[in-house]
Formats: structure tokens, sequence, C-alpha cells
């Protein structure tokens, strides 16, 4: 497989100094998202990454309008999309799709899958009769399933079964961009790649534009172009996946991937492992100045002072640090 | 580590071990030998729903019973079938000779008791330290396991905790008696990596310094990479291979153990890497097929494989396969993840 040409291309979303805090109660807010920036063009897959509550799927539903941004805009295709008027929003909402982490529980159970993935088309009105079910039809072979599986219920498959049932509700409507919220973690190891190499061949097929949000760095590596690395609400690195593991610079991001075993005897035994300190803090009340300070050893006066800023430190490469030269 | 009588803590035979269900006999365990020398670590890997967490627990006598029973096998554990146990008997061993950790701490934490006391517990039960003396003990192991302020951690709850430091409290209470033989079943699977990396040093520490043998349980052949010296490949309740970790990652023989290794992408390769998912899924285990289980997924089955269960080949002295590629009449196969490397 050849890695993609993506010079060039027009950016389909653009993400800027979007924040989305959470009111939690005796006053305190909980921020989440606390000023994210980036963009992701046609056709390509960016990766996001980071540990756990540090606001992947926050941002994530705030692209697609499933949560109101606190502050910040979200650009689809030119228009913001937090302004649209209600034609346009039902077109936003057909364009912008999201596949969801829990094979499980974001299937109705009442439905047969022929109505899960009739659904959207129904809402939008873009098929009826024979034309809907001969889609349908059609979306159920493209994801590996067969139209005999159209009236079954959810309950009658596996995992990765149910996952392509997602893939193929979110299909149905045509869209240009989704969001894949950890669609894979849910799975066993020998089904991930089935579901991921699915992914990687309807996005040739179709031209789709990916957000892929996941823990698993490795498969995070091997399915996006470029990749945001996530820390307390903000992003601290975001390059290419290839710089990203040749040449990571934020701290965090060498911590966090010299902390991922591989699967190679050999390799491992000769690895020096970057041990962080301490836990994930708290997003409520983060502290002022870099949100990594309290795990970084390097950190100095300024970073206890000021955020520092996403900036480009070589073409392509973007890091938030002020140590980072 | 081979196989070694004088060093040989926990030698699992031909173990059994059923569930009855309103819907039929879920045979989870069919028939699952390994052993454990004295501070090894040993691995147990497979899909989800393969038995490991039952061959696991059933050691214990920790499943379910009913509707689970131990059909057949024997658990010889420093010289004693743990399967003949008395449910006191096994009680006097839990905690105190084999502890066990599982994957998600607030299971195996009581909400309502300060961590403290929940170290304190098996201390004063079976090592009959006193209350003092006990409390100085977990304030001890909080520390080993590196949890700050320890004197103040004693006396607080398990949601005063974050996940990362339940898990480190649920090890604090596995090791505090000092046991032999350590049970980690996907000890690290619900925490993020940076402390997981924390997690597993931990352990390699504790395994190196206390000579403590361990049985991991996981899904991430990376962590087997990091952690294990000999690794048990589970599938469909049966074993279908063994060997050390490089006889397993640079030499393995079966399909299923190449599926497993080929269908995860690595951190480390240059360049795009092709994956190789196993197509389908793992039989019911209501009715397991009468031959190879892996015959209906595996790319090279022959007719024998549908009809009858291979034996075992031995590669080497810890090395062992059951695949019906081995018999003299099988044709040659090329090796894919013995090719990938050179
Ligand atoms: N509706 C909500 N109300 C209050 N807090 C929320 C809400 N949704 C998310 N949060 C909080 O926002 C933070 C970011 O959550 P988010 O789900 O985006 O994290 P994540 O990076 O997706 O984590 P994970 O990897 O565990 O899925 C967390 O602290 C979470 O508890
Ligand atoms: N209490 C129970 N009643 C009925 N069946 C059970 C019970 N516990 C386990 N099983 C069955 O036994 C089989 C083996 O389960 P086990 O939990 O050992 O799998 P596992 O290999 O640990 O999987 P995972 O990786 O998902 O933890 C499964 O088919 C499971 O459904
Ligand atoms: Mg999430
Ligand atoms: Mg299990």
């Amino acid at each position: 497989m050849s890695e993609k040409k993506l010079e060039g291309r027009k950016n389909i979303i653009e993400v800027n100094n979007l924040k989305k805090h959470f009111k939690v109660g005796k006053g305190q807010i909980l921020k989440a998202v606390d000023g994210v920036t980036f963009s992701i063009r046609e056709g390509e897959t960016l990766g996001l990454v980071g540990e756990s509550g540090c606001g992947k799927s926050t941002t994530g539903r705030a692209m697609i309008r499933l949560y109101e941004a606190t502050e910040g805009e979200v650009i689809f295709d030119g228009m913001n999309i937090q302004r649209l008027n209600r034609k346009e929003l039902k077109n936003f909402t057909k364009q912008a799709q999201m596949i969801f982490q829990d094979p499980y529980a974001s299937l109705n159970p009442r439905m047969t899958v022929g109505d899960i993935i009739g659904e959207g088309m129904d809402i939008h009105g873009l098929r009826k009769g024979k034309e809907r079910m001969a889609k349908i039809y059609e979306l159920l072979e493209i994801v590996g399933l067969n139209r005999e599986h159209a009236s079954r219920f959810p309950h009658e498959f596996s995992g990765g079964q149910r996952q392509r049932i997602g893939i193929a509700r979110a299909l149905s409507v045509e869209p240009k961009f989704i969001v894949c919220d950890e669609p894979i973690s849910a799975l066993d190891v020998s089904i991930q790649a089935q579901v991921v190499n699915l992914l990687e061949e309807l996005q040739e097929e179709m031209g789709l534009t990916y957000l892929f949000i996941a823990h698993d760095l490795s498969m995070v590596k091997h399915i996006s172009d470029r990749i945001a690395v996530m820390y307390l609400g903000a992003v601290m690195e975001l390059t290419t996946s290839k710089v990203l593991y040749d040449e990571p610079l934020h701290p965090y991001t060498q911590a966090l991937l010299s902390a991922i075993p591989i699967p190679d005897p050999e390799v491992e035994r000769s690895r020096n492992r970057i041990i962080l300190e301490g836990d994930v803090p708290s997003p409520i009340n983060p502290p002022e100045g870099c949100k990594f300070q309290k795990r970084c050893k390097y950190v100095k006066d300024i970073c206890r002072e000021k955020a520092p800023e996403l900036r480009e430190v070589k073409p392509e490469h973007f890091v938030a640090c002020h140590i980072v030269k | 580590m081979s196989r070694d009588e004088n060093k040989l803590l926990i030698d699992v035979k031909d173990l059994r071990v059923s569930f009855d269900t309103y819907a039929g006999e879920v045979q989870a365990v069919r028939g699952v030998s390994f052993y454990v020398n004295k501070g090894e670590a040993l691995a147990i890997v497979g899909e989800s729903g393969c038995g490991k967490s039952v061959t696991a627990q059933s050691t214990m006598q920790l499943i379910p019973m009913p509707p689970g029973r131990i059909k057949e096998g024997s658990v010889m554990f420093n010289g004693k079938d743990l399967t003949k146990f008395t449910d006191k008997q096994m009680e006097s061993v839990r905690g105190s000779e084999i502890s066990m950790i599982f994957q998600d701490p607030m299971t195996s934490l009581n909400p309502t008791m300060k961590v403290g006391k929940q170290i304190m517990e098996g201390l004063i039960k079976h090592q009959k330290m006193s209350k003092q003396d006990a409390k100085q003990k977990a304030i001890e192991m909080l520390d080993v396991v590196g949890i700050p302020n320890p004197e103040k951690r004693v006396e607080q709850y398990p949601h005063e905790f974050s996940g990362g430091m339940r898990q480190r409290a649920m090890i604090a209470i596995a090791l505090a008696c000092n046991p032999k033989l350590l049970i980690a079943d996907e000890p690290t699977t619900a925490l993020d990596v940076t402390i997981q990396a924390q997690i597993l040093d931990l352990m390699k520490d504790l395994q190196k310094d206390f000579d403590t043998a361990i049985i991991l349980i996981t899904h991430d052949l990376g962590v087997v990479a990091d952690m294990a010296q000999r690794i048990v490949v589970m599938y469909a309740g049966v074993v279908i291979e063994s060997g050390t970790l490089d006889e397993i990652f640079y030499d393995g023989q079966h399909p299923y153990t190449w599926g497993l290794l080929k269908s995860v992408p690595r951190l480390d390769t240059q360049g795009k890497q092709k994956l190789y998912p196993i197509e389908g899924t793992p039989p019911d285990l209501f009715s397991p097929p009468k031959g190879c289980p892996f015959a209906a997924r595996c790319e090279y089955a022959m007719p024998i494989c549908r009809e009858e269960m291979p034996e075992k080949t031995h590669l080497s002295k810890d090395h062992f396969v059951k695949c019906w590629l081995q018999h003299e009449m099988a044709p040659d196969v090329e090796n894919p993840i013995k090719k990938g490397r050179e």
C-alpha cells in the first residue's frame, strides 16, 4: 500500500479554537475541550489520540454538532456549522456521520437491521420502496454482510458484525465525513483488523474523510495520515503519522509512544521505557499554563505561567511546548 | 525456563470445566494442561470467550458452582491437588499462597471498606499479624506499589482513588502476604497506556524482588512480549500451542497463532503494513466441533481437520503445537511469521 498524497487537497473541515466546557455543580467548570485547532483534508484520516478523559469524544461530537461548542468554530465545507439555517443543517447532518464505540448499545434492539440502516434515508427522504431496499442490500454487501441479514435483529450478530451494521448505517446517507469514535475498541483483536481494513477500502472507493479516535496508538498509526495528540483538552502535537512516530517532539508524545509495548520480544528486551509519574489531572480547574506541567520532567517557570501555543516548528509539524525549539 | 520438577509451582492437567445453562452445557474449558515454574511469568492468550478466565479462576475454585463445575483434571500446587480442597482449605490458600488481580478493580475492592483495612485483612487472617503490625505493613505495601502519601491513603475508600491507583491498591492487597503465584487477569486492559507502563513495571519488579510466579491473561501481544517468559495459546477451550516467548513469536506453528500475530499492527514498522484479519468467529461452545476447533476459519484446513482433533507435536522441550500440518502426510506450508522477519 502506498502513502496517500495529501498536498494540495482542500480542507473539508476546520476546527478553530474549539472549546467545550461543562458545568458540573458547585459552580465548577469542567474544561473537556479547551481551545483546539486543526483541520482535516478531503479524503484524509486524522487520528485523535490521548488518554481517557482528555476530550477526544467531546471534540468529535462537537464537530458534528452533537454538542454545542462553548467557544470557537467548526467550518465544514466553508460553512460555520453553528450558523446554519434549517435546510443547511439537514444537509450537514447528512454529510457528517458518526460510528460509535459500543456496537451493542448503539443499535436499537427492537429494529431490524434493514430498518436500522434505512432510517437515515427515511429521515432525509432519500430513497423509498424498492430503491430503498436495494440500497440496504447494497450496503450490507459493501460491509461484508449479506442481504438475508436485513430482516434479522442486532442481538443475532457478533460484535464485529454489529460494528459493520453501524458502518452501513453511517454510509446510508452518503456522507463525506465520518467521526469514528473508538470503532474497534470493543472488538477482539482478530476482528479489529476486519473492521479497519473495511474502513480503509471504503475510504479509497468513496473518498471519505475520517476523524479516527482511539486509544490504541498502533492501530491509529496504521490507519491515519496525520495524528493529533491530546492532553487534558488541548492538542499537544500534530503531524504526519510517520513523523510523529519517528521524531516525536513533545515530551508527552515521547512518553506516550514509549509506553506502548511492541509485540516483538527482541524489541521489547532492548527498549528503554519512559515511565510517566502520576495520573492524568482532572479537567476541573486544570492548571494555569501548560496542561502537561505536572508530569513533565523538563518543566520550567514559563510552563506554569503561560499555556504554549500550537506552533509549526517544521513544515506540517505542530507542537505546543515551550521547551521545543 | 523449561519444565523442571524442582522448580515446578503449579501443574494443571487435563482441566475440563463446563457451565450448565438453560440452553445446555457450555464446555468452556476442554482439557487444558499447563505448568508454571517458581518465579516465572506465563502468559495465556487467545480470543474473547476462549476460556482464559475460566481456566485461571478454576485453578482457585473461583468459578460460580453451580452453574459451573470442574468435570475433570487436577491442579497440583506445591504437590497438592487444589481440586480436592474443601472450601475452608481453599480459603487459606487464596490470598496467601495464590492471589488474583482482575481487570476491573472495583469488582474486587470492597467499596465500603477503607483500602488499608482491605490490605490488613489477609495479613491478620493468614499471617496472624497484630492489627498494629498489619497497618504498618499496609502502609508499606501502598508505598511499594507507588502510591504517594500512603499513611493518608490507607484511611481512604476505593472511590477516592483514581483508576490506576485502584489497580495498584488491588496489587498491594494481592501481594501483601507474599504469594508464590499471582494470577493477573487482564490487569491493565482498563488502564491508559502510560498507567499500564507503570503497572507492568511494578509487576516485573515484584516478580524479581519476591520471586513471585505470574499467570498473565491478556489479549495484548505487546504486553506479552514485555512481561512473559512462556506463552500458552488457547482457542475455543483448548491449548493449541505453547512455547517460550521467542518460539511463539518467531517460530509459532499454528495457523491461529499466525493469525493473532498478523492481525495486529506494530508501532515500529516503516511504511504501511497490511493487516490480515482472521475471518469468521470462534465456534459455539455449546456444541464444539469434533475436529480442530479452528478448522472452520483456517485457510490451510484439510478434510482430516474437521474430523479429528490433532495430537500434540513436540518441537522442543517447551514448544508443542496441535495441528494436522505437522503430520508427515500434510503439505508443506510456508510459515508466514518466519518469512516476514527475513
Ligand atoms: N456531558 C458531559 N457532562 C459533563 N462532563 C462531561 C460530559 N461529557 C464528557 N465530560 C467530561 O469531559 C472530559 C472529556 O471527556 P471525553 O469523553 O471527551 O474524553 P475521551 O478523551 O473521549 O475519553 P475516553 O478515551 O475515555 O473515551 C471527561 O472528564 C468527561 O468526564
Ligand atoms: N457463569 C457462566 N455461565 C455460563 N457460561 C459461562 C460463564 N462464565 C463463562 N462462561 C462461558 O465460558 C466461556 C469462556 O469464558 P471466559 O470468561 O473464560 O473467556 P475469556 O477467554 O476469559 O474471554 P475474555 O477475553 O472475553 O475475557 C465463554 O463462552 C463464556 O460465555
Ligand atoms: Mg471517548
Ligand atoms: Mg476473561
